[in-house]
């Protein structure tokens, strides 16, 4: 080792990613810690995937701040790093009197937080505009600028770019301890030791432990909610346009029904809290109940097809808000307690990250022209590879993945090293048929490349 | 100048989408009967279908008189095409039907259009999936449908895992079990949510022969394993959890249609088959489009569909050389009893052509032994016993209830025996 990076960032999460985007593009030397394998393993892998406009937060958060500036941003990005934008806009819907009567109070929040395009609208107008919603439903209104993206080509999007313009990123590297002294950072690592100047910590659902090493305490604990969703094939998409959000109570946060930036339909989350921090199994009795509600609210979900089952864990903690604080004498800043809505905030917690470092110098000057990662689109409703020239085929029928995708993503600059990895990177095996078609074509595509192969040739041991 | 839909210009006289033993023997069989351009798309790399990759035996017994292995029969039906004159186009993936007979399609060159005076739809069948059983659990590598152990088995002569357990008891599960001693692989349990197997009660001693122990009867099975399969737990017949280790899930059978094109298209999708509905000529409700193979039901065997395709190419030959359709207004034929998951054909024309099919199919979802009666206003027009159970081939005669069709619907349900 012996170089001094100016940041380290631990944790490729969503999060942590964004981090160091936004530090690498102000000038900044940073490398990225991950633990697992792969990016994007722990609160990241699995959630709804909607660019939240923050019309719900409480007003005055650190949260509505930094969804608010990472919603802006992401719009402003979104282009130049060929991310993909569903503009499927939202409607929070009441499905009893007391639900309903919640709704004006709602309304006026979103307006506190700036969400200006918030306004009630008729039950006839709803059910006019979405036909397929059940007409139980006794009111709403909308949110236009609720909309669905690529939750994990965000985060690849914002690693890679920062890798395009110098920053590192080390994978099975967990941070172990960490010791501040003379201005710098020696963090132990399961893969070596780290220097740098400033340590960042972006590690999710291990906020509170990655606190306990590097600086012996922590001002939260972690309790992971689980998320579970079933996903319903491409033909039930055409039943619902908008994203259904429902009037959060008490009792339940409720049940989103929306599309996917990549043509499906997804019904959950569930919330339940539970120690494991990896735990991210998927229970019958759950997966049946969130068909059940889907049906309910969408009537004709009755007759389409599941294709996947997944489950999520959010970080939560103890408070209500997010848990960013930064340690100036130690050069340490803590990014916790990231829970729902990480996906749209990441940008805008990158921001308010350099915020809290003020004037802190980085070995560079803040790049001028930043080169942009190359990334494919997979999104089921811009242009896709397979409707164009030279690309090797189809392999994977059910997502439409071709040859050329997968080749772009084994020899690109941050290869997966699992299925899953490639999963999240192409859609290969996500699809209806999870694999029937296309497993043994993969099983030689990747041969070498993951640590679990997917299949051993005969003889070898 | 728009032209009318019989003026256009097309493409080709029939396209065949999917090249397997339906779509191939139907193809052929078109040749034979005279019909000129005709072209079979398939997206895989190769044409045959499923048993391209079932290296196993018995196939082609009495297609072509020889007891060939999946892969020779498949390329035999492929030789046999070409032999004919058939254009099989592979690496070619259809992605929407249109009206008419027009098809999208992709390749490694792109988007392409073909417009064809029939398109036949030969998609075939897979098996249901993990999510599509809600079996619970940990999202680990190693959970695979037969056909992919298949395909990796003897396409690629790799092993996925070494002591897997089989989910699912029909036939297809059991042929897992050869599949996975092909290359030593050693099945650690048959687990099954039905309380006895789904197949043939005569085929479970084989399970013994194979030191495959059998749990049926099993509730709410889930997967274990942080990267990869570690176990399977359930709760067995006996209300005892069980927790086998094992590395890897064979999820088997529950066949399905593979018709996701059609929810989008002009072509009307039985809920119950889950295929195309069709009549007795195997046409579909756009007129330009017919169907053979599994497709039209989970599901029959190779030979089955083979044959399938040979009488259908006939009825389309028919059809393609009479001028205007001498029908008379279609009725259907309605599934009334829970029971029953399906009943082909869906469709009934009335029509003076001949050679359509002389006898419907029936698959179930329960076991059933009662009669099955089918009715045009509330009066029977035909009754026949039933004794039998899901996953069976049913058939019974179609003649009566096409005598009977005047054009209203008819509805087909079971009772009690008297
Ligand atoms: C069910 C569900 C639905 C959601 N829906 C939405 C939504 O629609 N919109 C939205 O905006 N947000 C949504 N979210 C929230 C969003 O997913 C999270 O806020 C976000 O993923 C948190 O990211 P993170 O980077 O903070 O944490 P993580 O993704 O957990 O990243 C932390 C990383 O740090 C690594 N790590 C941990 N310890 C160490 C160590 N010692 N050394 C090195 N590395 C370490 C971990 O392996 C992990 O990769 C949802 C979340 C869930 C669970
Ligand atoms: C795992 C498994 C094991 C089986 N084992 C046996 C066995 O041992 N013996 C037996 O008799 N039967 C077996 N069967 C039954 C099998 O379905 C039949 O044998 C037979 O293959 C059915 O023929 P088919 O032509 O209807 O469909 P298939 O053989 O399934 O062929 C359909 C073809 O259509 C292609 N296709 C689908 N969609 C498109 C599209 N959009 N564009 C282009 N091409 C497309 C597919 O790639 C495929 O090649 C098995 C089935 C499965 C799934």
């Amino acid at each position: 080792m012996n170089e001094l990076f100016d940041v380290a960032i631990i944790g490729a999460g969503v999060v942590g990613c964004a981090v160091a985007r936004r530090l690498t593009l102000n000038g900044a030397k940073v490398v990225v810690l991950e633990k697992a394998s792969d990016v994007l393993d722990g609160a990241s892998k699995g959630n709804s995937a909607i660019l939240h406009t923050g019309f719900d937060a409480p007003p005055g958060s650190l949260e509505q701040a930094c969804v608010a500036a990472g919603y802006k941003e992401y719009l402003s990005v979104a282009a130049d790093l060929e991310l993909p934008i569903l503009k499927s806009g939202a409607f929070v819907l009441a499905w009893d009197q007391e639900q309903l009567s919640q709704l004006p109070e709602l309304i006026a929040k979103a307006h506190k937080n700036g969400v200006g395009d918030v306004a009630l609208v008729d039950r006839e107008d709803i059910l006019k505009r979405e036909p397929g919603l059940s007409n139980t439903l006794v009111g709403g209104f909308e949110v236009p600028g609720e909309y669905l993206i690529d939750p994990w080509a965000s985060a690849h999007a914002y690693l890679l770019q920062a890798m395009a313009n110098g920053a590192i990123l080390r994978r099975d590297t967990e941070v172990l301890e960490g010791k501040f002294s003379n201005g710098h950072w020696t963090l132990e690592t399961s893969s070596g030791p780290i220097a740098a100047d400033l340590v960042i910590n972006c590690a999710g659902l291990y906020g509170d432990i990655v606190d306990e090493r590097c600086v012996g305490e922590t001002c939260f604990t972690v309790t992971p909610r689980k998320g579970q969703f079933v996903v319903f094939d491409k033909a039930a998409s055409d039943l619902v346009a908008s994203i259904i959000l429902p009037v959060p109570t008490k009792k339940t946060k409720g049940v989103v029904i929306c599309r996917t930036i990549f043509g499906n339909l997804l019904v959950g989350p569930t919330a339940e809290d539970q120690e494991s921090r990896t735990d991210a199994s998927t229970t019958r009795e759950a997966l049946q109940a969130l068909q059940a509600r889907g049906v309910e609210m969408v009537p004709g979900l009755d007759t389409c097809e599941v294709t996947a089952a997944y489950a999520g864990l959010r970080p939560a903690t103890e408070f209500p808000d997010y848990q960013i604080r930064s340690l100036t004498d130690q050069n340490y800043v803590c990014v916790g307690g990231i829970r729902s809505t990480g996906l749209s905030g990441a940008l805008g917690i990158a921001q308010h990250v350099v915020a809290l470092l003020g004037d802190q110098k980085f070995t560079g000057v803040p790049i001028a022209d930043p080169a942009l990662p190359d990334i494919d689109r997979l999104s089921d409703y811009h242009r896709r590879d397979w409707q164009d020239a030279g690309n090797g085929g189809i392999v994977c029928h059910c997502e439409l993945v071709t040859r050329r995708e997968i080749e772009n993503v084994m020899n690109g600059p941050m290869p997966p090293s699992s299925l899953q990895g490639l999963k999240r990177r192409t859609r290969v095996c996500m699809g209806r048929c999870q694999g029937f078609y296309c497993t043994a074509e993969l099983a030689t595509l990747t041969e070498g490349h993951f640590k679990v192969p997917m299949g051993v040739e005969h003889g070898e041991h | 100048m728009v032209s009318t839909d019989q003026n256009q210009r097309k493409d080709v006289d029939v396209a065949i989408v999917g090249g397997g033993p339906s779509g191939l023997a139907l193809a052929a069989e078109l040749k034979r009967c005279g019909v000129g351009r005709v072209v079979v798309l398939e997206r895989e790399i190769s044409a045959g279908g499923v048993p391209r990759h079932c290296g196993h035996y018995p196939f082609g017994v009495r297609e072509y008189g020889r007891l060939l292995k999946g892969p020779e029969y498949a390329a035999r039906n492929v030789d046999e095409a070409v032999k004919y004159g058939v254009e099989i186009r592979t690496g070619t993936t259809v992605t929407q039907l249109h009206a008419g007979g027009r098809l999208s399609l992709t390749t490694a060159k792109g988007l392409e259009t073909l417009d064809a005076k029939r398109v036949v739809l030969c998609m075939g069948v897979r098996e249901s999936t993990r999510a599509q059983r809600f079996i619970g659990g940990d999202r680990a590598q190693g959970v695979i449908s037969t056909g992919a152990l298949q395909s990796l088995v003897y396409l690629k002569g790799m092993r996925p895992f070494r002591r897997p357990v089989i989910f699912g008891s029909e036939l297809v599960s059991f042929s897992a079990i050869e599949t996975c001693r092909h290359l030593g692989m050693r099945p650690a349990a048959m687990v099954e949510e039905l309380d006895r197997i789904v197949t043939h009660k005569i085929i479970q001693p084989y399970l013994a022969v194979r030191g495959v122990p059998l749990f049926a009867g099993v509730q709410n099975p889930k997967i274990i394993g942080s990267k990869t399969v570690e176990a399977l737990e359930f709760i067995d017949a006996a209300g005892v959890t069980q927790h086998i280790e094992t590395d890897g899930i064979i999820v088997s059978g529950r066949f399905r249609p593979e018709a996701a094109l059609l929810r989008r298209s002009p072509v009307e999708v039985d809920l119950g088959s889950g295929g195309p509905a069709i009549d007795q000529f195997g046409q579909c409700s756009d007129s330009a489009y017919y169907s053979a193979g599994n497709i039209l039901r989970p599901a029959e065997t190779s030979g089955w569909c083979w044959r399938e395709g040979v009488v259908t190419a006939k009825r389309i030959a028919d059809d393609l050389s009479s001028n205007g359709k001498p029908e008379t207004g279609v009725a259907r034929l309605v599934v009334t009893s829970p029971e029953i998951q399906f009943a082909l054909p869906q469709r009934l024309t009335r029509s003076d052509r001949s050679g359509g099919m002389d006898k419907m199919q029936i698959g179930l979802h329960e076991p059933v032994n009662g009669i099955l009666t089918a009715t045009v206003d509330d009066r029977p027009v035909w009754t026949s016993p039933l004794n039998a159970r899901p996953v069976r081939r049913i058939q019974r005669p179609l003649h009566d209830i096409l005598a009977a069709n005047d054009g209203r619907d008819v509805k087909l349900s079971i009772g009690p025996r008297r």
